[in-house]
Parts: C-alpha cells; structure tokens; sequence
C-alpha cells in the first residue's frame, strides 16, 4: 500500500476513486427511490457526445462534457414530467441519439478516431491528471453539498411528488436538481470507471445496502461505505493484476451486491426472530 | 372552489364545482367510484390543474399560495417508489418539511412534533421499521401520523378508511375527534364513512362530476341512530332506504 501511495499518478487516481465511491451512490439513493436506475446510463451516453464535441473544438472534453450532460439531464426530465412518452422510450431515445452523436462528431475531429473515445467509455483512470483531480473534487462536493442541504426535500419529492407539492416544494426546481445533480456525478466518474459503466456506481452499492438496511439515511450511508469499498478495492487490485480498472470496480461492486443479498437474508431472518420471540 | 371544471385525458371528470370550505368544518366527499371524489380534492389544492373556473386555498390561488404548512395532505397509498427501505419515524419526520428552512438543522421542535405524531397512531413502538413491512391499514396511520407531524389547520385526506381494518377506523376517528375539538378543519373523501359518521359536519356528495348534495350529513333515523345498533338487514330491499344507505350509482 506504501508503495502504491508513493506514485503520485496512483495518489491521484485513489483520490478520484474515493470521491467517486462517495459521490455516485449518494444520489444514486434518491435515484432509485425515484425509479430512474437507468437515468445514469442515459445521461452516460449523451456526455459521449459531449466529449466528442469537446475533440471537435479543441476544448476541454470535460467541460464540454458537463454542458452536454446537464442539457441531456434536463431533457430527460422534463419529457419524464410531461409524460408524453413514458419515461423507458425517451431515455432510450437519449441512448442512441448520444451515442450516435459522439461516434459521429469524433470523427470529424483532427486526428480524433473511436479509439479516442474508447477511454471515455471504459475509463481511464490511470490517466488522470491533478487538474482533473481538482475539478472532480470540485464537482464531488458540489454533489455532496447539495444532498446534504436539499436532501430533506429530495426525499420527500421522491417518496410522493403530490405531497412535495402540497408541502408548497419547488417541484420542478428539485426534479431537476437531482437530474443535473445526475450529471455531474456522471462527469465525475466517467474518468473513474467509463460512461458505459458510470450508472452502476450509482445503483449498485444502494442495492447492496439494502439488503442490510431499515431506513432511507442509513441506506445512503452504507451505500457510500460500498461504494468507496468498490472504488478503492477495485483501483487497488488492478495495481496487482494487469486488468481495466473500470471493469474490476463494478465487478467487485456486483460481487459486494451477490453477497449482500446471502448475508442481507440471514440478518433479516435472525432480526425477525428478535422482534417475534 | 368557484365553476371548478377539471378534464382528464380530454374527458370532463369535474363539470363546474362551486365549493367553499370554511374554518372548523367536518366536510366528507361522498360518491360513487369514478365520480370525481379524488379529483376534486386534489383540483381544490392545485395537485391537478383546471381546465375551468378558479380554486384558492386561504384567498391565494395555489401558484401563488406560500402558506402550505397550514395545510396536511394525506393521500389515498403510500407509494413504496423504488424500494429504498425507510422507517416509519423518517416518513412522520418528512411531516415537519412545509415548517423547515433549507439551512436549517431539524430542531427539538421537529423532532417533538414527530413522537406526538408517532404517539397519536400508537406507532412509537415501530418507529423504527421500514414502512415496506406494514400493512395497508397500518401504512395509512404513517400517512396521517406524517400530517400531523406538520401540526397543519387544514387536513386534507383521500380515502382515508379505504381497506384499513377496524382498529385502524376508530383510531382514526379518535385521532379525527381530538383535531376537531381543537379547532381543526377536516375534508376528506370517503367511500362508507364507518366510525367517522358522527364526526362529520357537512357533506357533499358528488355525481358525475357534479355536485349532487351538500348539506348537513345525512343523519340515520330511528334505530339506525342508537349506539350499538348493528345492521343487519334481512330483506334489505323492503326497508325504507336510508340516505344513510347510500350505494354506489351503476
């Protein structure tokens, strides 16, 4: 471990990893409440194009990435609130048209080829820079910070939007918070583990912690313990063993899950033979 | 509520309600499925948009209306969402969200007004277990226990008795009985109003989206009214029907 701390590349990496592990399954909770697991997936697919676009012009694909994603998530939600097509079709609308858009920009762009965006779908975590570290540990608190402030609010919009509503909620304002909150959590982890696989960072660890867990705060918690334990474990191990570690993350993560759900029965089993002796 | 006209799907479900509800009054909602009893409340907070006629809560049309935790809106299920477990204490507390500030931690206040709450549904006990575990009837106590958490004037219930069991009734009614004699104003829309009978002050009946009754509730006669009085009815169609006996239009 000491010597894996000594790199200042595999330093940077574990930071990323780290704020990812917290970041992604913090809203991630309120995510799944709201019965939007794949809002991850589709807000992953259209930042592809916004990373292209980003090799198109010659700016930072990250920045470009956070416009794309932000305007794809506000899209999504407010088809999702019109209710004109049911949620399930506009986000596979969202799908091809990012991905179809990011293959096609990128090849329009100097020197730019699928192979350049292969990184950006699969990650790359061992590339990341210490100014990608500060913008997403800016990001990743920017993300925290707002489940921390409007997380009361949040929950009571996800547990009932007609009650959020006549609680006098600013509705539409937290739909959307949690949509561009989405975003930038994709953003963040795009470098970590891949667009293609950002939105298991985010639906995984919940439904690991769930099997363990009464209620919703300390859902979110054990989620973020999971998700910092897959982060982590998984850039750790690929140090050993030559694999992506984008990949291992969300192996080890699903491993995390498989067992959960053996041990969640066991525990709910024995703490029902508690409250009826 | 002045010519409410609500349209669901192009088709009229509410065709031009005049209804005023005023402080301290007991008003239940009476009708047939699909006669708009659901509808109409939600229209009346705003929940559902008109497509005709203006709704005000407390004189200020809902957009523009900032006094919501005068208002506690218990509706019909609680809806378990995605699944995420959460405890019956983190629901009532969500109650205290209409009286919270953003930057605000939850005060002593809160968290007082969440055991009362919790108390009062004799759910103190089971604070602590996910809401997923219970049942319907049990699951509409949280509901009433997370408006009450909200200390609101006004509370506004949708099938509040639809398939709660008979324990669940009465606490209710008790629950019902205590907030009126503090003042409290209730509406609520009910498919047979059970132990809540006596309670009511006022009722609207409605058909076809219109309003087809409103006035003192009808009051059962004779031996319907003793106390203890079980309905049995043996030839229930050579008995003078009762406006009691209400039963849904076909």
């Amino acid at each position: 471990m000491i010597e894996l701390l000594s790199l200042g590349l595999m330093r940077r990496a574990l930071i990323a990893a780290l704020l990812v592990g917290l970041a992604a399954p913090a809203i991630g909770t309120f995510i799944v409440q709201r019965r939007l697991a794949l809002l991850g997936d589709g807000i992953g697919h259209v930042a592809l194009t916004g990373v292209a676009l980003g090799f198109l012009t010659g700016t930072a694909p990250v920045l470009t990435a956070v416009a794309v994603s932000v305007l794809g998530a506000v899209t999504i939600e407010l088809v999702r609130a019109r209710g004109r097509t049911s949620g399930d079709v506009a986000l596979a609308l969202l799908f091809y048209g990012g991905i179809a858009g990011g293959a096609l920009l990128i090849s329009l762009a100097p020197g730019g080829s699928n192979t350049t965006l292969m990184s950006y779908l699969f990650g790359s975590i061992s590339s990341v820079t210490s100014q990608d570290v500060w913008a997403i540990g800016l990001l990743a608190a920017a993300v925290l910070g707002v489940v921390a402030v409007f997380g009361r609010e949040l929950y009571v919009l996800c547990q009932d939007e007609e009650v959020a509503r006549a609680s006098g909620l600013p509705v539409r304002f937290l739909s959307l918070l949690i949509a561009v909150t989405a975003a930038l959590t994709v953003v963040i982890a795009m470098r970590v583990v891949g667009l293609l696989l950002v939105s298991a960072l985010m639906v995984v660890p919940v439904a690991t912690s769930q099997q363990f867990t009464r209620g919703f705060r300390a859902t979110m918690l054990l989620s973020m313990v999971f998700g910092v334990l897959a982060t982590v474990g998984g850039l750790t191990s690929s140090f050993y063993v030559e694999v992506p570690p984008g990949a291992i993350i969300v192996v080890v993560a699903l491993a995390g899950f498989v067992l959960a759900l053996g041990l969640g029965r066991f525990v709910r089993r024995s703490r029902s033979q508690e409250s009826t002796p | 509520m002045k010519g409410g006209q609500v349209s669901l799907d192009r088709r009229p479900v509410l065709r031009g309600i005049d209804l005023t509800i005023e402080p301290g009054e007991v008003v239940s909602v009476l009708g047939a499925n699909g006669s708009g009893k659901s509808t109409l409340i939600r229209a009346l907070l705003g929940l559902t948009p008109l497509t005709g006629g203006t709704t005000l809560l407390y004189g200020r049309p809902p957009a523009r209306f900032r006094d919501w935790r005068r208002i506690g809106y218990v509706p019909q299920r609680l809806s378990v969402g995605g699944g995420v477990p959460t405890t019956i204490r983190e629901v009532v507390a969500s109650g205290r969200i209409a009286r919270q500030r953003r930057f605000r931690p939850t005060s002593a206040a809160d968290r007082e007004a969440t055991e009362r709450a919790l108390a009062a549904v004799g759910m103190t006990g089971r604070a602590g277990d996910p809401v997923q575990a219970l049942s319907g009837g049990q699951q509409q106590r949280v509901l009433i226990a997370r408006a009450l958490a909200g200390e609101p004037d006004t509370y506004v219930m949708d099938e509040p008795t639809a398939g709660v069991d008979a324990d669940s009734q009465q606490l209710l009614a008790d629950t019902l009985s205590a907030l009126v004699s503090q003042g409290r104003t209730v509406l609520l829309v009910a498919h047979e109003l059970g132990p809540l009978e006596p309670l009511i002050t006022r009722a609207v009946v409605l058909r076809d989206g219109c309003v087809c009754h409103d006035g003192p509730p009808p009051r059962a006669v004779g031996a319907h009214a003793l106390p203890g009085h079980d309905h049995v009815h043996p030839h229930a169609e050579e008995n003078p029907v009762s406006t009691l006996d209400w039963r849904p239009t076909p």
